[in-house]
């Protein structure tokens, strides 16, 4: 809730995302998941490493947010989306004019910042 | 194993911004016992649906609090599992009964939501999804239906269009319910030409943000067959699925597995299939979680219930009528209130004494379907009626 405060495992994961080597949990029977992680939520083996995450994902689905929460009253509109990155999937902003967005794209992942409080937050970039 | 409804009571769903949750909680509650014709001192456990409490007015801790504002003195517990609340403090009411610990249990749900302005709101409902990897990267509710719907639209066909039958058809459906938010019927026109909350959702495709309580007193069958309860209406089954908080961490985006693992249970539960229902009210809380609904209920093949609206299938004249009170797109959404006025507006379609009893005259059985986030929880009740 404070963002004072790290979010363990998330915070991390989001510093290798801004260095451009994100990664993600896999575990030794190659299940994949999201920090922070005690245990895999498929087979539930605590024997957890990090795997890098593929470069680019394909957009699955979006849309054109109008009405915000207040933590981007004033990014919006903005075109949000799920991408696949091969075994990961991740919702983030598509940094394109939403005319130029089609599901299925290619797109490559970073981070940015929100104008309305300067948390951060995953980007898509189309390729 | 049948658990009798005793008695049923609701306040109006609307904008009523400046009413207190524990005085709307009151009047639901007041009426559920007064319908239900028992003393108060017979009550043995309230179980209330309540999602955000905190945020919209400061408040938690709703149990005992509710509890005293009907002169009660009994166990009293706040449920919460999002917009599944209510759903969810029915379900707890019905076990509590049929372990034998409990013979009658006020049931019920309350969301005060409107003093929070459209923005705080939208940021109140948020708080169902995922924090981490839903929230802090700006999905919404209506956000996160779009990204469902926008996935349906390329995965199995349909458009906007169709979607917007489902709205017209449950505006139709309240434009006489005296308790309805919206008692207005629509055009496919103003749905379509609606302000975009998120493309490819618009205004008339959601929910509105409603304030109300609903209520109702449930019973055991011993009970009702000793105080010779006039309890038509039961409840014979029921069943709750669980699934991933955040969207992108589903195997399908348009599939919800939480609904079908709550009918299923249900379904077993009051020994009937899916074939047996007759009508249902569905959490409609935009106009595609009411196709992504019918076919997780296994009413429709997965890709079909896009066009049952759409071909008069689910109209109150239809063959399967869904959302018979208008539903909460335009009876409105509660939150925590929409399990209970599920059951409340069921109920009393069964029994004769709702504006659109007519169109399920000789029904037997009818679901309710209630849904948190997206669909991480479900519950889902079998309601019989003696006929």
């Amino acid at each position: 809730m404070s963002d004072e405060v790290r979010d363990d495992g998330y915070d991390d994961f989001m510093d290798a995302l801004e260095e451009g080597e994100p990664y993600y949990v896999e575990c030794a029977n190659g299940h994949a998941s999201l920090p922070p992680r005690r245990l895999c939520p498929e087979c539930a083996t605590d024997d957890l490493g990090e795997a890098p995450l593929a470069e680019t994902g394909e957009l699955l689905t979006y849309n054109v947010t109008h009405v915000p929460t207040p933590e981007f009253a004033d990014d919006v509109p903005f075109v949000l989306g799920i991408a696949e990155f091969g075994d990961i999937r991740l919702t983030g902003q598509v940094r394109a004019d939403s005319e130029d967005v089609e599901v299925g794209d290619t797109v490559s992942i970073g981070t940015d910042v929100s104008e309305t409080d300067g948390e951060r937050y995953i980007a898509f970039d189309l390729e | 194993m049948s658990t009798p409804i005793a008695g049923v009571g609701m306040t109006k769903f609307g904008e009523m911004a400046d009413r207190t949750g524990r005085d709307l909680f009151a009047e639901a509650g007041e009426t559920a016992i007064e319908d239900a014709g028992i003393d108060r001192g017979e009550i043995d456990a309230l179980y209330l649906g309540n999602f955000m409490g905190e945020l919209s007015e400061r408040q938690g801790h709703m149990g005992p609090l509710m509890a005293k504002m009907l002169g009660l003195d009994v166990p009293a517990t706040r449920v919460e599992s999002a917009c599944a609340s209510g759903g969810m403090a029915v379900r707890q009411g019905i076990q509590a009964v049929r372990s034998g610990s409990a013979d009658v249990v006020l049931v019920g749900g309350v969301e005060r939501m409107h003093n929070m302005g459209t923005t705080g709101a939208t940021g109140g409902l948020s708080v169902a999804a995922d924090d981490l990897w839903e929230i802090k990267h700006g999905i919404t509710f209506p956000g996160a239906y779009a990204l469902m719907a926008k996935r349906y639209f390329e995965t199995h066909g349909g458009d906007r269009e169709d979607l917007a039958e489902v709205a017209v058809k449950n505006h139709a459906n309240a434009a006489n319910n005296p308790l309805a938010q919206y008692q207005t019927e629509i055009t496919i026109e103003k749905v379509l030409d609606a302000f975009p909350v998120a493309d490819p959702l618009g205004l008339f495709d959601a929910s509105p943000i409603t304030d109300g309580a609903a209520a109702a007193i449930i019973v055991s069958e011993e009970y009702a067959a000793e105080h010779d309860l006039d309890a038509p209406v039961s409840i014979t089954g029921t069943g709750q699925g669980t699934d991933d908080l955040a969207l992108q961490h589903r195997d399908s985006i348009t599939w919800t597995p939480a609904t079908a693992d709550a009918a299923e249970e249900a379904y077993a539960d009051a020994g009937i299939d899916a074939d047996d229902v007759d009508f249902l009210e569905v959490h409609d809380c935009f106009t595609i979680a009411e196709v992504l609904a019918l076919e997780g209920l296994g009413l429709y093949d997965e890709g079909e219930a896009i066009t049952a609206a759409r071909e008069g299938e689910t109209t109150a004249d239809g063959e399967l009528p869904v959302n018979l009170s208008g539903g909460l797109k335009a009876k409105g959404h509660p939150v925590g209130a929409t399990g209970l006025a599920q059951i409340s507006e069921m109920t009393k379609l069964f029994r004769g004494d709702h504006v659109n009893s007519d169109a399920v005259g000789d029904a037997e059985v009818g679901l309710t379907h209630n849904a948190g986030g997206t669909v991480a929880s479900a519950v889902v009740h079998v309601l019989e009626v003696e006929q």
